[in-house]
């Protein structure tokens, strides 16, 4: 029996890490697909960003409510996972509670039953803060929860990575009180643990009058359930908006160091400018190869915006903070964080399939963000502001934008004007240079003493 | 009665000439040189200066747009001829400190030019005011017209969010002895005024709603009866929020730069 057990969680081990791991390397081989960008610099600097903001959380606690729920959750996924390595070691060498053994003494030490304790607290936190949160997307109905994009499957996908983690809590806590039956009825296999107080009051109750065949079958299944649930969770979530879990971390390490307001400068118009007002530049050998201007299509973003979209856990806080979308425009940064991934999805689909030069004929600005979208930004950086995972949707705006501008010259009638003004008399408005000036003759004037432009 | 001194405001071109350096550069911006409103910021700023005792030159007809709007639309070439004909003159001058009153010209010149060769030291005109007051340079002791006066402040996204600026004007409407209150939304949480992005310069998108009018009715909110902007383009917006709303007789849109100015009854 022991045997076959351990044979099937091989098995079903292997096979996880397998799915889990080819999806991780698409993920990989699909944000890659994206333009290379030096994000290498500064790594103290990097650690640290890592360290606050994904580590510890601190940009979550601009909203205290749900930044206490989401770190009881948070620390419960890093500490439970201690418990899923005990699983794992348990589950090939066909021990049970392999930790308990080799912490010492249970009752001499009394850390093992610590820990067990702890997990329980957290797996009850972590059941409570799930329950919250949802209630909070489908009966309070928080407003950033909802909007256009938030269509059938971001939802479905939302509440059943809820489901998942509170009925995973609950196959520990219910594992846990079976065991502690048969502890205390000397069933041989069931290695003493302490008191585990969360199941012990809580899901033990309702096993007492159970018989020990039964609390044993119990015991078992949630066991594998849980275990089982995890691997299958794993893989779950690297096809969900959950990826944050992991990508938080690299994508705040990686994140931009540089002030907000500056945009990320276009070199191979910096050569070409230089050229045309004679201005002499450093010659680079490498021939430079002709690339489209600005972003069509998520090719032509970095690397980085790709990472954000697959980062993204469409909470919904830069929309809530957008003011085009707050005042009834089309925009939406989650939007556009969740139409880029979806994009790079069916590009890494179609090039699984049909190979690297397999085309679509769609493009992620036309089929996927509109023009109306992006017009409709202020590059106001709240967006950005308000992301817990640095994830940055103006950058992209940006980049669709200088496409449109450059490449297809379809910037709005008002934009195109405001580029002929520029360029005949240096100024967005329509005044002659010749006019800049004019508004010193006014210096003087509330002491009636006009003095002349040029003394 | 003291008199009013005579204002001017030197050209680089005419201080080279006398072979003279000024402490800083004042940047005007297309809005300071053209828009009629903002002209009256431009002059306001000059005054204080001038009472201050601060050396500074301006390039008069030879300067021109940053290319903040190009570039903000996408147009990166325009954007690039922009920036390479301003440094050009910039450093030709050998400028090294430049005061901004636009949040937008102050961004891009600070953040952007050094990527095209152009690095100078660059401060918004709020903090530069605030440094003056700080030294002693601006004395504020004398001018108490604005006390107790009820003033919100609007954060321009380019001057807070992008730059992080969000103490000096609001330290400025403190040192009026004003009573500064705040929107639900400001500092880093502060809401755009729909202008920024090249929006300025093009009809907003559909929608239910215009933002500057979004934005005025939360200034509006705080009863306060002069809402202080830092930049050119909130204030066009916040203005026309107040007109959209009839509320122009009672609530006054004004730069920090003219409520100092005014405090001292300049």
């Amino acid at each position: 029996m022991i045997v076959f057990q351990q044979v099937s969680f091989l098995i079903v081990l292997v096979l996880g890490a397998y799915f889990f791991f080819r999806r991780v390397m698409r993920i990989r081989n699909n944000i890659l697909m994206g333009q290379n960008e030096d994000r290498t610099d500064q790594p103290t600097k990097r650690l640290r960003s890592m360290l606050l903001i994904a580590f510890g959380q601190k940009k979550m606690f601009k909203k205290p409510i749900p930044a206490l729920l989401h770190l009881m959750v948070y620390v419960g996924f890093l500490v439970i996972n201690i418990e899923v390595l005990e699983f794992i070691l348990d589950g090939i060498s066909g021990n049970h509670r392999t930790f308990a053994g080799l912490l010492g003494n249970v009752r001499l030490t009394g850390v093992y039953t610590i820990a067990l304790n702890i997990f329980e607290f957290l797996a009850l936190a972590v059941i409570i803060s799930c329950l919250f949160f949802l209630i909070r997307r489908n009966i309070y109905k928080v407003n950033r929860f909802g909007g256009l994009e938030m269509t059938n499957w971001p939802k479905l996908d939302a509440n059943l990575i809820l489901i998942f983690e509170i009925v995973l809590m609950f196959a520990i806590l219910t594992m846990n009180a079976a065991d502690q039956i048969l502890q205390s009825r000397d069933v041989a296999g069931f290695p003493t643990t302490g008191f585990m107080g969360f199941s012990g009051f809580l899901v033990m109750p309702l096993f007492q009058s159970m018989d020990s065949g039964m609390l044993i079958a119990i015991e078992r299944i949630a066991w594998w359930l849980h275990i089982i649930g995890i691997f299958a969770f794993a893989i779950y979530v690297t096809y969900s908006k959950h990826l944050h879990i992991f990508l938080a971390f690299p994508n705040t390490y990686y994140s931009n160091l540089m002030p907000v307001g500056k945009i990320k400068n276009m070199p191979e118009v910096t050569k070409e400018v230089n050229m045309m007002m004679g201005i002499p530049t450093e010659e680079t050998d490498s021939p430079t190869e002709i690339k489209r201007l600005g972003a069509k299509d998520v090719r032509d973003l970095s690397w980085k915006n790709l990472m954000d979209a697959y980062t993204c856990t469409e909470c919904g806080r830069c929309t809530a903070e957008c003011p085009a979308n707050q005042t009834g425009k089309k925009l939406s940064p989650r939007k556009i964080m969740m139409d880029t991934r979806d994009r790079v999805e069916s590009l890494g689909d179609l090039f699984a399939k049909q190979g690297k030069e397999a085309d679509d004929g769609k493009s992620l600005l036309g089929d996927f963000i509109s023009k109306e979208e992006i017009f409709a930004c202020t590059s106001c950086n709240a967006c950005v502001e308000a992301c817990p995972v640095m994830i940055d949707p103006l950058s992209i705006i940006l980049q669709l934008r200088r496409y449109m501008s450059m490449e297809e010259s379809s910037a709005p009638a008002d934009w195109n004007a405001m580029f002929a003004n520029m360029e005949t008399s240096f100024s967005p408005w329509k005044f002659p240079p010749s006019d800049r000036f004019k508004w010193a003759d006014d210096l003087n004037d509330q002491s009636g003493q006009k003095s002349p432009q040029n003394p | 009665m003291v008199e009013k001194p005579t204002y001017s405001a030197p050209t680089m071109a005419e201080l080279a000439q006398k072979g003279e350096t000024p402490e800083v550069l004042l940047w005007i911006g297309c809005a300071g040189a053209f828009d009629e409103r903002y002209k009256k910021v431009t002059i306001a700023f000059i005054k204080i200066l001038t009472v201050a005792g601060v050396k500074f030159g301006v390039l008069g007809e030879e300067e021109s747009c940053t290319g903040d709007p190009a570039r903000r639309a996408g147009n990166e070439f325009l954007f690039q001829m922009q920036a390479a004909a301003n440094i050009q003159i910039l450093n030709g001058y050998g400028i090294k400190k430049i005061i901004a009153a636009c949040p937008h010209c102050f961004n891009t010149i600070k953040n952007e030019y050094p990527d095209f060769g152009g690095s100078y030291e660059v401060l918004h005109h709020s903090e530069f005011l605030q440094e003056l007051i700080e030294t002693g340079q601006l004395k504020m002791e004398d001018g108490d017209s604005l006390k107790n006066e009820k003033i919100t402040y609007h954060d321009s996204c380019y001057l807070g969010r992008s730059n992080q600026v969000y103490d000096a004007p609001r330290q400025l409407i403190e040192s009026l002895q004003a009573d500064l209150v705040e929107m639900e939304r400001h500092r880093q949480n502060g809401f755009c005024c729909g202008a920024g992005g090249a929006q300025m310069f093009k009809e907003p998108e559909k929608g239910a709603k215009d933002i500057n009018v979004d934005r005025t009715e939360e200034a509006l909110e705080t009863h306060a009866k002069i809402i202080a902007t830092a930049c050119p383009f909130c204030m066009t917006m916040m203005s026309d929020g107040v007109k959209n709303k009839e509320q122009e007789e009672e609530v006054k849109v004004m730069d920090i730069a003219e409520l100092i100015a005014k405090s001292k009854n300049l």
